[in-house]
């Protein structure tokens, strides 16, 4: 038995018919089509499934559709503003932060969280934020490098 | 034109480089953050997709008398449940001692026996369930030091008839199934004539890849008989050859099978070779017309693909009183898993090189490919020598103490240097080795005690050295297509992955040194063995030096033929042309600039209206043909099995609680000689990304089994890879330039290189503070903290 469910994606509303079982992460993939989010380990320990619900970073491998009910969701394709990447994303690229970028997605959205609710971190502050989003490639230096420098952006 | 590579040491030397040497921003970096960037899940297959679950061993040694599919095929929905049966193929890298499925018997837990094919992932999940095998359960063997003895059950008993590459030496009738034998001098007069002679044994276990994206494969064998793979791989081209030579008795042909590898999410070999994308493979011809996707959850991901092998070794070396080293003999015995088919030639490479990155005139060297009843082991960053460094490189350490030498100056003084004898007779290529000691040694302030504020803490250093040789058949080679766009833009195909490493950016930085267009404007193109030119394998992080030749040669071949139609039309001399800002310039007429956007596609206008030159295309091949894989398998003397050596240092300022064992790492500092650093920016990425994943196999990450051979901890949840909150206090990365003589702009490999000196430099730290010797992996806060209560009991 399916069930109506609406939830706003990257801004755009979409009425959906799921089953009560259906995982979040796999109804942002394979029905509204936003690849960014990733399937890493579907038990919520690797956070490459990570999206913002009503702003908060949660691990949509952990999250039933039917529970996004009404919400919004904004996933890596959200973060540009009128096509424009944000400065975090650039900061990102010039900092060359990601190898594989299978991450990314996640890390992205992780790091925009943690600098609109803590403008000014610590490095160990960002540390702590990121600590749920694994990374095999870089040892992290360059991604929190880049995350301070936004920081650091931002406050100039 | 010949597409052989053409003599190019005028750029290398004299001319000042533009792009090589420059740190550009990854030109994936933007797709990357965007969420642009397309992994194998991410594409899109329409609604005739099938999805395909594996019906997996509960045992880790047992004999298959029956298995019945007809509960599962009942499932609505189910498409297709196969078996051994169906495909009764063995396939193989190195040697064929593998099946598609399990045939008579499993030799590991979670081994593949079946597999359902059902239109959606929970209705194969379900019927998968209800396939019933009935097993008859043989005792397993886990321990390589017993399984190599006669006692032990035998695994493959049809050992003899694998086929397998010449450079290996299975033992008939026993599990052994590779016994690399490197026999240099007498070590027996060695240790006679030295002065101090310490043995001991060093234990090291498995370890898992845990790339982030976990393995998955759609295949789709059409209606008109053609395998199409999208595949999360290193080895597209190895894959198709590999897949093809296995499925040859369904009709399967290279010609008929195309691998596609979008981006990878993360390798470190686990993507290396073939594992369970045949499975793909096989199923797609069960369902022609279908695509189906295997996407393994990270359970399996850490049970059935490859795994590092664990290693116990026993070293013994002598020395002479002023630290000389005299003899080096080291045993290994590698669990190499059920199936070795790719990881015996991990063996082989330790058993060439397991004396070290020193000047040794007597070595012995015996590396055993042992079968166990493990899943099965392969190809993980570091290819045998993280293993084999742990207790070689722990050894010298203690070695140095007990002399009262320095560690340091013991390993300056036996350092290798270039021209000195390696272990199977050939000479050691240049090497920056004693700039990389002094510099890591200067970079921790060696020799300078330090100390903690805390009472109970104490704070040691630990030093260890690294050397690594791509282990490669002697024909591995790499080519290159590359073309011009009407815009002076160029595209590049080539079958390298870019598995994150930079490989792309690299490429695009050489063929924009050669052509004078810069990086941003050259795209390089993920392979597609329909349409890209071959590559062996991105592995043994030979690809910057091998494929970098390849892409060098097609944009030298591209820039001759640019000089040509220009000399044809305004009479320069070719010799006197060269390239600058995108343009032809002319030595001889500073007046002469000619845009390559102008004629690369166009062609030049002659003065009676008719054109010269046409669409500029360079293709260019490589095969380093002065290697040799033929040998004497007695004592491995009289090949030249390996290309070059890449060697480095590294050390740690380690500070550990004494009642906890909890260490935490002050500052760490890693050299390595990539010979020149194409790409500095993307060099230190593979330093720090390499020393965080090496210092975690030596801290936390340990693979725990079940006395039955099940692997206990397969999930993040209970094996710990390192979050951002688990790196150093500071990383100090350190590149050295000694020139490789063939390599493109001088560049070597370094990107497993990085992990190699990790886990002994952690253990010589812990000595240095403590005074114990932990001689076994993972040196956690436990094992430290037992070993600190034992001693005060």
């Amino acid at each position: 038995m399916k069930l109506p469910i609406t939830m706003i994606v990257n801004g755009e509303t979409w009425p959906l018919d799921v089953e009560p079982n259906e995982v979040l992460l796999d109804v942002i993939r394979n029905r509204v089509g936003a690849k960014g989010a990733k399937i890493g380990c579907e038990r919520g320990d690797c956070g490459t499934c990570t999206v913002l619900f009503d702003g908060r970073s949660i691990r949509s491998c952990l999250m039933l559709a039917v529970e996004a009910d009404g919400h919004e969701i904004i996933t890596v394709e959200g973060i540009p503003e009128n096509g424009v990447l944000s400065n975090l994303q650039d900061l990102f690229i010039s900092h060359n932060s990601f190898q594989c970028g299978f991450c990314a997605p996640g890390i992205v959205l992780g790091a925009h969280e943690l600098l609109r609710d803590n403008p000014n971190p610590s490095r160990h502050d960002v540390q702590h934020a990121l600590a749920g989003n694994l990374c095999r490639c870089t040892g992290y230096e360059p991604i929190l490098d880049a995350v301070m420098a936004a920081a650091e952006e931002a406050r100039s | 034109m010949t597409i052989t590579r053409r003599p190019f040491e005028t750029d290398t030397d004299e001319r000042e480089l533009t792009f090589v040497g420059k740190s550009p921003t990854r030109i994936d970096g933007l797709e990357k953050v965007s969420g642009a960037a397309r992994y194998v899940d991410d594409f899109d297959f329409g609604p005739d997709l099938l999805f395909a679950e594996i019906v997996e061993a509960p045992h880790a040694h047992a004999l298959i008398k029956r298995i019945d599919t007809a509960r599962a095929e009942a499932v609505p929905g189910v498409v297709k449940v196969v078996t051994g049966a169906d495909f009764p193929f063995g396939f193989g890298l190195y040697m064929k001692d593998r099946f598609v499925f399990a045939q008579d018997r499993v030799r590991f837990v979670g081994e593949q026996v079946a597999a359902v094919v059902a239109r959606d992932e929970g209705i194969a999940k379900r019927a998968a369930k209800l396939v019933e095998v009935e097993y008859e359960v043989l005792p397993p063997v886990f321990d390589p030091v017993f399984a190599a003895t006669e006692e032990a059950p035998l695994l493959h008993p049809d050992l003899a008839d694998y086929p397998h590459v010449p450079w290996f030496f299975p033992h008939e009738g026993t599990n052994i199934a590779h016994w690399r034998k490197t026999r240099k001098g007498d070590v027996e007069e060695g240790f006679a004539e030295a002065d101090l002679v310490l043995e001991d044994t060093y234990e090291v276990p498995r370890y898992a890849h845990c790339a982030i994206e976990p393995h998955v494969v759609v295949s789709l064998y059409d209606r008109a008989g053609r395998l199409t793979m999208w595949s999360a791989s290193q080895s597209p081209y190895t894959q198709r050859h590999v897949i093809a030579e296995a499925l040859a008795p369904l009709g399967l042909t290279h010609q008929q099978i195309r691998v596609i590898t979008p981006y990878v999410g993360g390798g470190f070999g686990g993507k290396a070779g073939v594992s369970m994308e045949i499975m793909g493979a096989a199923l797609a011809t069960a369902v022609q017309g279908h695509p189906v996707k295997l996407r393994f959850t990270r359970e399996q991901e850490f049970y059935n693909t490859y795994q590092r092998q664990g290693l116990k070794a026993r070293i013994k070396v002598g020395v002479k009183n002023d630290g000389t080293i005299l003899a080096v003999e080291h045993t290994m015995h590698w669990d190499a898993g059920a199936y070795v088919e790719y990881g015996a030639n991990v063996v082989n490479a330790a058993g060439l090189s397991a004396s070290g990155p020193y000047r040794v005139p007597n070595i012995k060297i015996d590396a055993l490919c042992v079968y166990t009843n493990l899943p099965p082991g392969g190809p993980y960053r570091g290819f045998g020598y993280s293993e084999f460094n742990f207790g070689l490189e722990s050894h010298m350490d203690r070695i140095a103490r007990r002399l009262g030498m320095d560690p340091v100056a013991f390993r300056r003084k036996n350092a290798i240097v270039e021209g000195d004898t390696l272990a199977y007779g050939e000479k050691m290529n240049p090497s920056g080795l004693l700039e990389c000691i002094d510099k890591v040694a200067a970079a921790i302030d060696w020799g300078t005690k330090e100390t903690s504020d805390d009472p109970h803490k104490v704070v040691g250093k630990g030093f260890a050295l690294m050397w690594k040789a791509p282990a490669m058949p002697p024909n591995a080679s790499s080519s290159s297509f590359l073309k011009f766009n009407e815009d002076g833009s160029i595209n590049v195909t080539v079958s390298g992955m870019e598995l994150g490493q930079g490989y792309l950016t690299v490429m695009a930085q050489i063929v924009a040194e050669v052509l004078s267009v810069p990086p941003e404007k050259i795209r390089i193109e993920t392979p597609d063995t329909d349409r890209n030119p071959y590559e062996w394998q991105t592995v043994a992080s030979h690809v910057t030096w091998g494929c970098g030749q390849a892409v060098e040669a097609a944009a030298v071949e591209a820039r001759e033929k640019i000089f040509e139609v220009v000399h044809r039309v305004h009479g320069y001399e070719e010799d006197s042309l060269f390239l600058r800002n995108e343009a032809v310039r002319c030595a001889t007429d500073p007046d002469f600039e000619l845009p390559l956007r102008d004629f690369v596609i166009a062609g030049l206008e002659t003065d009676d209206g008719s054109y010269r030159g046409g669409p500029i295309v360079g293709s260019g091949m490589f095969m380093p043909e002065f290697t040799s894989a033929k040998s004497d398998p007695e004592t491995s003397q009289g090949g030249h099995p390996n290309v070059h050596y890449t060697v480095g240092a590294a050390g740690v300022v380690l500070e550990i609680d004494r009642q906890t064992g909890k260490m935490h790492i002050r500052k760490t500092a890693l050299a390595v000689d990539a010979g020149k650093a194409i790409n500095p920016d993307l060099v230190i990425g593979q330093i720090v990304g390499g020393l965080v994943q090496g210092l975690a196999t030596v801290l936390y990450e340990d693979m725990r089994w079940g006395e039955d051979g099940r692997l206990l901890n397969p999930t993040f949840t209970d094996y710990k890879i390192p979050t951002s909150l688990d790196i150093p206090d500071e990383i100090i990365p350190i590149i050295v330039e000694v020139p490789q003589p063939d390599g493109p702009f001088g560049a070597r490999g370094v990107g497993e290189h990085t992990m190699i000196p990790a886990a002994p430099m952690i253990a010589n730290a812990v000595e240095d503070a403590l005074g114990i010797r932990i001689t076994s992996m993972p040196v956690t806060a436990e094992k430290v903290a037992l070993s600190l209560w034992e001693g005060e009991a």
